[in-house]
């Protein structure tokens, strides 16, 4: 990805906040930008862009493959494995794919050589446009155990267009486990979205600690807003100085467009403004506050 | 005949465990000499693919047959490649189901259930 | 015993909320927590007691020493994690990176690598008052958020036994946290919002939950926010003949009853209401022996 591109990582520390709803409608906002979406187990910005797909890619990981004849059945592939990926019965050395990690050590030390590696497909990543936003999304497989493949193949492909000069929103998996380091490790700016609630200060707390530890810029958007009520995550944020770079407030007609995948920077005034506000804070941000 | 079967504790007296892969122990009885063994289970502790290793350890023990609740799916992979039988426990009485199985009234283990994949997927 | 799972495929449609009502309307003496990502029903069920804690750990993560280390670059050229790295001080691993495979390990001609046991997480069991609560936190960096929530369940095992019903609010998404938190469990209530995305991750969720063929009921939140996709949940449900459980209104209650704490049912109100015979509908179908 060109380097002089800003990337704004858009996370939350639990499902539901509105981390889809702000990356979405910041990248329609803001044109020429790509969006990519690193939610890979349950991924829903290609609902709301409904990109015309140029391009598809199969991510795929390395599996063991056994060549049965040179096996001696020496085991020292099946008591390294630290996965238990490898069992060897009945003078056959079995391989169960969904364990394996990859990491290639089986093949590394098998004495006989017996053992190669061919490409497992993991998950699918793709590519298309929508206006003028690239939308990249990722999706991995059902039954699979980690989307770090996937996504580390979303954040890694080479840019379709050199002219593309907007920002570049991720839209990051909920919770602050690894998938969420895999796709903020190369943000310049981590935007986290914050609930009015007290589950949502729980939840913002987690993923405010995983920003600092990161040594990211930050700063806070609170969503679903409501006037007269008091909001916790205001508070929170007033009390640890984290600077609060815009409100969304809850809207039912927004609530009711963003349900049926519309995007609702692109058909309502107010929210356009919005968002157009809270971009241009955005691109401004620089360093750590 | 090496008869197995997952249970929850090292006695005779004990249950048999819901759970195949991450059992704490199993038991093997000698229907030959009438006397169990009990084995813990170093697979339990796994991140993943418990049944896999816990399988591959019961076999080099000499498992003939298995009598458990359920089995997943890779291990009953490696018990079917040893091509050792498998029979589904009822109820959770060791003595009861050793009795069944020797009388020839427990049924086949048919549903295999997928891997409960708990091995660091992120 | 019977155990009922509370699950949602995307985060934030309610679970939590959801979950939270039925154990007060059972009063269930026995229930868990399986968000370790971002657990949030110990917020609503505050223990006096102490709780008995435990540390999880995921696999030894390597450590390099660097007095032994000659530099020959073997470790860090077949990781395949990129968790090692060089730079003026020596050769290091990333602790958040490795996946603990050892072969930095086995290839190392000194043996200058060991490994460590990491704390991947926190376990924490709550016993007062005739409660068996059970719950845990994944710290960031731990990968093995499964196995912590098979942990969660291995710990109310016991206490299951000798209780009636067991609730179980479980874990957003559909990987392996999800696929833990489906063993043992007699009936899968999913939580579904009528949106084009709840949708999309209800049915990933059901086609999840339908591998281990566990009894599943669907119930939606926030249906008022748009009608006709709760209509096509409903006969999304007809058509794979899952039992429709009922739908709770959006009411601003829900929001104010967190905050103070309480579950939606102690409030008189719409959504309140809901749940209540949503409670209703559902107990029979884990608890009636003759529900086929």
């Amino acid at each position: 990805m060109a380097e002089n591109r800003k990337k704004i990582a858009v996370l939350s520390g639990k499902g539901g906040t509105g981390k889809t709803l702000v990356s979405v409608n910041l990248a329609a906002t803001a044109g020429n930008s790509t969006y990519i979406d690193c939610d890979v187990e349950e991924p829903n910005g290609h609902l709301f862009f409904k990109p015309e797909i140029c391009r598809e890619y199969s991510v795929t990981v390395p599996i063991p493959v056994v060549d049965q004849e040179s096996c001696d059945g020496c085991r020292i592939c099946s008591d390294f494995c630290r996965f238990n990926a490898l069992a060897y019965v009945k003078d056959k050395l079995l391989v169960f794919e969904e364990v394996c990690h990859s990491c290639g050590g089986c093949v590394l030390l098998c004495p006989q050589k017996a053992l190669k590696e061919k490409e497992k497909p993991v998950g699918t990543v793709k590519e298309g446009f929508s206006g003028s936003v690239l939308v990249r999304s990722g999706i991995l497989n059902v039954g699979e155990a980690s989307g770090v493949p996937v996504i580390q193949r979303l954040l890694e492909l080479p840019e379709l267009e050199e002219s593309r000069d907007g920002p570049i929103f991720i839209d990051c998996p909920p919770g602050s486990a690894c998938i969420v380091m895999e796709s903020i490790k190369d943000a310049d700016f981590c935007l986290l979205v914050a609930e009015p609630t007290m589950f949502g200060v729980h939840n913002l707390n987690m993923v405010w600690e995983l920003v600092r530890v990161f040594k990211k810029p930050f700063g806070v958007v609170l969503n679903k807003c409501m006037r007269q009520e008091q909001n916790p995550a205001e508070t929170f944020c007033l009390e640890k100085k984290i600077p609060v770079l815009g409100r969304i407030p809850f809207d039912p007609e927004w609530g009711r467009l963003n349900a049926e995948g519309r995007i609702v920077a692109r058909e309502k005034e107010e929210c356009q403004r919005l968002f157009a506000s809270l971009l241009e804070t955005l691109m401004r941000e620089g360093e750590t506050v | 005949m090496k008869i197995a079967l997952p249970v929850d504790e090292k006695s005779g007296n004990s249950t048999v465990c819901m759970s195949f892969g991450r059992t704490p122990y199993f038991m093997i009885y000698d229907t030959e000499t009438k006397e169990s063994i009990f084995l813990d289970n170093s697979a339990a502790a796994s991140q993943g693919g418990a049944g896999i290793k816990a399988a591959e350890a019961l076999i080099h023990e000499g498992m003939e047959v298995l009598l458990t609740p359920r089995c997943g799916e890779n291990a009953a992979v490696v018990i079917k490649a040893a091509k050792i039988p498998m029979y589904r426990t009822k109820g959770d009485s060791i003595q009861e189901n050793i009795d069944a199985f020797l009388k020839g009234t427990l049924p086949a283990l048919e549903e295999i259930h997928p891997g409960l994949h708990d091995h660091g997927g992120k | 015993m019977k155990q009922i799972l509370i699950l949602s495929g995307k985060g934030g449609t309610g679970k939590t909320t959801v979950a939270a009502s039925f154990i007060r309307l059972a009063k269930a003496k026995v229930f868990a927590d399986c968000d370790v990502d971002a657990p949030n029903l110990h917020l609503l069920f505050p223990q006096k007691e102490e709780p008995q804690k435990n540390l999880f750990f995921g696999l030894p993560k390597a450590k390099i020493d660097t007095t032994l280390c000659t530099s020959c670059d073997l470790c860090r050229q077949h990781c395949r994690f990129s968790a090692i790295s060089k730079d003026g001080n020596g050769y290091h691993v990333d602790p958040f990176a490795c996946e603990g495979c050892a072969v930095c390990g086995a290839l190392c001609p000194v043996g200058a690598v060991s490994f460590e046991e990491a704390p991947g997480g926190d376990l924490f069991l709550y016993c007062g008052e005739g409660v068996t609560f059970s719950t845990a936190t994944l710290r960031m960096g731990s990968g093995a958020s499964g196995k912590l929530v098979s942990e969660v369940k291995q710990q109310i095992k016991e206490a299951s036994k000798k209780a009636a019903l067991v609730i179980v609010d479980g874990s957003p998404g559909i990987g392996c946290p999800v696929i833990a938190s489906l063993s043992g469990a007699d009936l899968v209530l999913i939580v579904a919002e009528p949106s084009l995305s709840g949708i999309s991750d209800m049915e990933r969720i059901i086609k999840t939950a339908g591998i281990f063929g566990t009894k599943i009921a669907v119930c939606v939140n926030k249906y008022d926010t748009h009608m006709e996709n709760t209509e096509h949940i409903k006969r999304l449900c007809e058509g794979l003949q899952i039992p429709f459980a009922g739908v709770i209104p959006y009411d601003p209650e829900v929001l104010r009853a967190v905050n103070e704490g309480r579950t939606i049912v102690e409030k008189d109100c719409p959504a309140g209401r809901a749940v209540l015979e949503i409670f209703e509908k559902t107990i029979p179908l884990v608890l009636g022996e003759c529900v086929v």
